[in-house]
């Protein structure tokens, strides 16, 4: 099947990236520098990650914001012009169907979803639409995250006024004559912006960014090594349809006033592991080896499976294998030593808390 | 006498002694090499058997013998700096060397023109 590609293509080939099918796209990976050079360039200055696979979706209209809370655990009325939240659609089971970022602009909701999820959200958005809310889907929009330390200082030097900015801020600035919309948030733990803009500029802004010299182009490789440090989940990996945000470590995402009404999709089974724990929870896990353990790995606590790796790798910036993975509750303590069940025999492993890597946003 | 495979093995027969690496080609898709094992001297081993492990920080990768015999050599220095593994380096750095009991074994193996064709 043809892949579909961001406008970025062309660029990201002259670029030297080594492109991958991704849901569906024509990826890059990694470029020359490849993962680990690119991962500690975002971790040290700036990285820039053409995410323009994700798919943006508009929600306005009167019955908007009664229509998002249907599908989700977020409190939507809390969430004041300009600013963002990360939400999720839940099943009523309590499994999560996708996560989202959401942010409202121009008194409409912004989402962006997962690429491998797109078609899906959709369909089960379009499927609960009433007739006093309107959705439009952009797929002409490109979208680039530049992430790090020194992401703030880059965008500054470009003659953008950051002042009272804040994590989980979203607004329009121009850049040069280009009016481009900038959310202060990210996939990879760091101070960082997600710019939203046509597609037809994204090469213009891209070369911009690069022109500052101080940002490192970056691949969906290092993207994950980054939020897996970050222990973010991923879906399809730490989140799917049978796994519950409050397995996922995500409870800060089910809104007080949301628990309270009890009145989205799962809130009954939710609702039972908010106050009582879920079975199994995501923890971060770091085996005592050199060789990384891989996902689907099996856990394992005095012989009896108790887990399994999610997301299993190498973290660069602990120069060590990592992984994330779910273990029964009552061994989802910090230190607690455990057993992958790895080809040729078990290999310990310990459970951490996450981050693996201390989260560093700009709270102002 | 040097071969390519399929997975990106590639072999030089010396008499009966036939050096195994992995190609430029593998080691590019690899990317950054985080993990190497490698076979202990002595091990008796069949044509296809996986005998050497690669990990890289996206994947693993086992590295197959293209011959049966018996691993005669290890090259361990390896495993000092996984950074000097590079597409540069590959055709030099032989992971392990095997005195084969059949040069027959190989027949079925590429040239460097047909690997370089299959690789594109």
């Amino acid at each position: 099947m043809e892949k579909q590609r961001t406008p970025l293509y062309d660029f990201h080939i002259a670029n030297g990236a080594r492109m991958v099918p991704f849901a569906g796209w024509d990826m890059p990976v990694q470029y020359a520098a490849g993962i680990k050079a690119e991962h500690l360039a975002t971790r040290n200055g700036a990285g820039l990650f053409d995410v323009s696979h994700m798919v943006q979706v508009e929600l306005s209209g009167n019955g908007a914001d009664a229509f998002f809370e249907r599908l989700t655990p977020t409190d939507i009325g809390a969430v004041a012009e300009g600013r963002v939240r990360y939400s999720m659609l839940l099943n009523d089971a309590g499994g999560v169907l996708d996560d989202l970022m959401v942010a409202r602009l121009d008194g409409r909701l912004h989402l962006v979803v997962n690429a491998g999820r797109a078609t899906h959200d959709i369909d089960h958005l379009r499927q609960n639409l009433d007739d006093s809310t309107k959705m439009d889907v952009h797929h002409d929009w490109a979208l680039l995250a530049l992430q790090g330390p020194k992401a703030a200082q880059v965008l500054n030097s470009l003659g953008l006024d950051l002042d009272g900015f804040r994590f989980m801020d979203i607004r329009h600035f121009t850049l040069g004559a280009v009016p481009l919309v900038i959310a202060r948030s990210g996939y990879t733990g760091e101070d960082g912006f997600e710019i939203s803009m046509p597609a037809n500029v994204a090469v213009d802004i891209a070369e911009t960014l690069m022109a500052t010299g101080d940002v490192t182009l970056a691949g969906l490789g290092a993207r994950d090594t980054l939020r897996l440090e970050a222990g973010l989940p991923l879906w399809g990996h730490e989140l799917d349809e049978t796994i519950t945000p409050t397995m996922a470590g995500i409870r800060f995402a089910l809104s007080k006033k949301r628990r309270k009404a009890a009145d989205f999709p799962g809130a009954d089974v939710i609702l039972d592991e908010f106050a009582n724990g879920p079975k199994r929870q995501l923890v971060g896990l770091l085996a005592s080896g050199a060789r990384p353990v891989r996902d689907g790995t099996i856990l394992l606590h005095d012989g009896v499976d108790i887990g399994i790796i999610t997301s299993g790798g190498f973290s660069p910036s602990l120069d060590r294998p990592a992984a994330l993975g779910f273990v029964e509750t009552h061994l989802a303590t910090d230190g607690t030593i455990i057993a992958a069940a790895t080809r040729g025999g078990n290999t310990p492993i310990t459970v951490v808390n996450l981050p693996l890597v201390p989260h560093r946003y700009f709270r102002g | 006498m040097l071969k390519f495979s399929e997975d990106h093995e590639w072999a030089n027969l010396d008499a009966d002694i036939c050096a195994v690496g992995i190609s430029p080609h593998a080691v590019e898709q690899l990317g950054d090499i985080v993990f190497v094992e490698l076979p202990d001297i002595g091990l008796a081993v069949n044509k296809g058997d996986a005998v050497a492990v690669f990990e890289s920080v996206k994947a693993a990768s086992d590295i197959y013998s293209p011959a049966g015999g018996e691993i005669v050599e290890v090259n361990n220095a390896l495993l000092d700096d996984l950074t000097a593994i590079t597409p540069e380096s590959a055709m030099a750095n032989w992971l392990f060397k095997i005195k084969i009991n059949d040069a027959g074994d190989l027949e079925s193996l590429m040239d460097e023109a047909a690997y370089n064709a299959m690789i594109g």
